[in-house]
């Protein structure tokens, strides 16, 4: 059989883009501020711009396709998933022969093949795995995930490059942009998160509806459908036969296990429904995908990809919903900012002389008018540097009250502190935690002038 | 929105001074809200609490219960805390070590406690869960087990579960099944009791028992 890859020529390069050129060379009512449109745009965007897409699933697939088709040239993907055979329903970049390989090299080859003057980088790994600074190359950042965790951490490696002036102002060359897309079943949704402009993803996050999860012991005593049946084996029955043996949803032998014992406990109960791709689902938290969704939500996202770097019109204010479940309905919500989140914040400027301890910094901290924070607990980058409690804590940490914040800061002249304690607000004294911008007197200037006499 | 002319200008500046800083390590929100947590707790003082990978590491650690009152006197139970990044928004993952003789505790050391499944909340924190698992020694419930035999015995005949327990916690036999003495250490191999309790959220009115609707 021919490959559908094969059948048709690829469009000649000036007819493939001449409706993107049109967009981007002409002026407008509707565009940005910004805007400068030129014949050379587009051209721009190719040499200038480099773009990472974060999954290379459903919709990664779909805006790996809809970027390198809206002049994005320099792209690149990370992913640490390889293809199932479940994924070729929609993941149309992949074929039955690339069963097992990871989805990053797959998807990026399958584009440049179709998209000449197109260069994807692959990474298969995780997103943790990359050094910080490695997100720091892309002028955008387009997000399609399918878990709250892993969106939560790139929103905070990409807010965590923001930095702000001493108006609290964003500084614009430290904005990272990203575009989040996400589906699930009929249901999607495409925002655009502008750090220290729009909401982040972490001033939202509340909004997200809990996930379901079923009572252990109706699981364990009166289980009522099939999806009882299999968290019963999946959360009691393994653990009670493999002792210690740590379950693994991606092992087909484990899934297979789980699958036998639903079964058996089904009709025990006398509950039907149990199957095996039930099982995956229940098991692996699936919501079946629907490409439609994909594609719809993808084609927001490149445009407003496409909308951020040339400003041919104005972005989505700032969440898109949509739902194609009973009809068509598309929806933009403003979102607001949470002006106290704690990782797209500017958080409370406090300066602080290369000499002061850590417990004169906690002194100050009681002091200082926009705080007014007593017994203050001190974290940065990982390390606790105080705990006024539990006990245990508290007596490990003591040590440090006494040495520099400078030295504890490993010498830099800027540093983000997280501090928690009883800070004042509304004039009542309430549990809070801070997000604090340390800066130390005279050690800015002496860093610059040192790289101005070594050059 | 994004200047390309000004990009043009920055990717010659990064050629020119790449120097980074050192790299820091990136601290979630879940553990920052994690770090405030734990500044806060206010542990009864039957509860204990040990971080077994020291003081930088807060989403693994543990607190040991020794109930004062109740069927559990004399115990002391080790409960395991996992916090995934992802707090608080997903609920801590919480074992219990130590085998024990329990209506609403596995012998695999599975915890069936509301607000660690259906009923958690973000604004729940760690305090309430310790409250939550104190409250399991001091009441013990039949109603929804996961120890089936145990909560039988509680429901039929509580002198006989009083003795079980003390039989369980003295390291004895009960019902086939070894104890360990005390209470005491890590739970060995074999499977463990599943415990179901069901505690209101603090926030709300109180409204236990809503496991059977």
């Amino acid at each position: 059989m021919a490959s559908p890859d094969a059948a048709a020529p690829p469009p000649t390069e000036p007819e493939r883009w001449r409706d993107l050129d049109m967009l981007l060379s002409r002026p407008g009512n509707l565009v940005h501020s910004t805007f400068d449109p030129s014949p050379v745009l587009r051209d721009l965007i190719g040499s200038y711009v480099e773009v990472l897409v974060v999954g290379a699933g459903g919709l990664g697939c779909e805006l790996l396709k809809d970027l390198a088709l809206s002049g994005f040239k320099n792209l690149h993907v990370i992913d640490m998933d390889t293809i199932d055979v479940s994924n070729l329903n929609r993941q149309f970049l992949f074929r039955i022969q690339d069963v097992g390989k990871p989805k990053a090299e797959v998807a990026a080859k399958r584009v440049m093949e179709r998209v000449s003057g197109v260069n994807i980088v692959p990474h298969f790994c995780r997103i943790e795995d990359k050094e910080l600074e490695f997100y720091n190359q892309f002028q955008i950042i387009v997000l399609g995930l399918d878990s709250i965790e892993a969106r939560s951490y790139i929103n905070s490696v990409a807010c965590g490059f923001l930095e702000y002036d001493a108006d609290d102002k964003p500084v614009q060359e430290t904005v990272k942009p990203m575009v989040d897309g996400g589906t699930e079943g009929f249901k999607g949704h495409a925002r655009v998160i502008i750090p220290g402009t729009t909401p982040c993803f972490e001033c939202n996050i509340w909004l997200f509806p809990p996930q379901v999860k079923f009572p252990l012991c109706t699981l364990a005593e009166t289980p009522r459908t099939a999806a009882h049946c299999i968290e019963y084996a999946h959360l009691i029955k393994w653990d009670e036969v493999h002792s210690g043996k740590p379950f693994d949803a991606d092992d087909t032998e484990h899934m297979q296990w789980i699958y036998s014992e639903a079964l058996k406990r089904a009709e025990l109960f006398g509950i039907s429904g149990v199957t095996y791709s039930l099982t995956q689902g229940v098991v692996k938290n699936i919501i079946p995908a629907i490409a439609s969704t994909n594609a719809i939500i993808s084609a927001a996202c490149a445009l407003e990809a496409l909308k951020l770097v040339s400003g041919c019109s104005k972005s989505v204010s700032n969440y898109l919903t949509y739902n194609g479940l009973v009809g068509t309905h598309i929806k933009v919500t403003e979102f607001v900012r949470d002006t106290d989140c704690l990782v797209c914040g500017p958080g409370t400027l406090i300066e602080l002389d290369t000499t002061s301890t850590l417990s004169e910094f906690i002194k100050m901290l009681e002091e200082h008018p926009k705080l007014l924070m007593s017994k203050a607990s001190v974290t940065h980058g990982g390390n606790n540097l105080y705990m006024q409690s539990p006990e245990v804590l508290e007596q490990m940490t003591r040590p440090n009250l006494s040495i520099p914040m400078f030295e504890l800061l490993k010498g830099t002249p800027f540093a983000t502190v997280h501090v928690s304690g009883m800070a004042e607000s509304n004039g009542k004294k309430v549990s809070s935690l801070r997000k604090l911008r340390v800066a130390f007197k005279g050690v800015e200037e002496a860093s610059k002038m040192d790289t101005t006499e070594s050059s | 929105m994004i200047n390309l002319f000004k990009i043009k200008g920055q990717k010659k500046e990064e050629a020119a001074n790449s120097n980074g800083g050192p790299p820091v390590k990136k601290q979630s929100p879940g553990e920052l809200r994690l770090h405030k947590d734990i500044a806060e707790l206010n542990l009864p003082k039957t509860t204990k609490i040990s971080f077994p990978n020291g003081k930088d590491d807060l989403m693994n650690f543990e607190a040991t219960l020794r109930p004062d009152e109740g069927y559990y006197l004399g115990g002391s139970f080790t409960f395991t805390f996992q916090v995934s990044p992802a707090y608080p928004h997903e609920a801590p993952k919480v074992k219990c070590k130590t085998k024990v003789y329990h209506p609403n505790i596995d012998l695999e050391g599975n915890v069936c406690l509301n607000i660690l499944r259906e009923d958690w909340k973000p604004v729940l924190n760690i305090n309430t869960i310790i409250y939550g698992l104190n409250l399991l020694f001091s009441q013990p419930n039949d109603e929804d087990p996961l120890n089936h035999e145990a909560a039988a015995v509680l429901r039929d005949n509580p002198q006989k579960f009083q003795r079980n327990v003390q039989m369980a916690m003295s390291g004895g036999y009960v019902d086939n099944t070894h104890f360990p003495r005390g209470g005491g250490g890590g739970g060995g191999g074999g499977p463990c009791y599943v415990l179901c309790f069901w505690l209101a959220p603090p926030t709300l009115a109180p409204n236990a028992n809503h496991c059977t609707i």
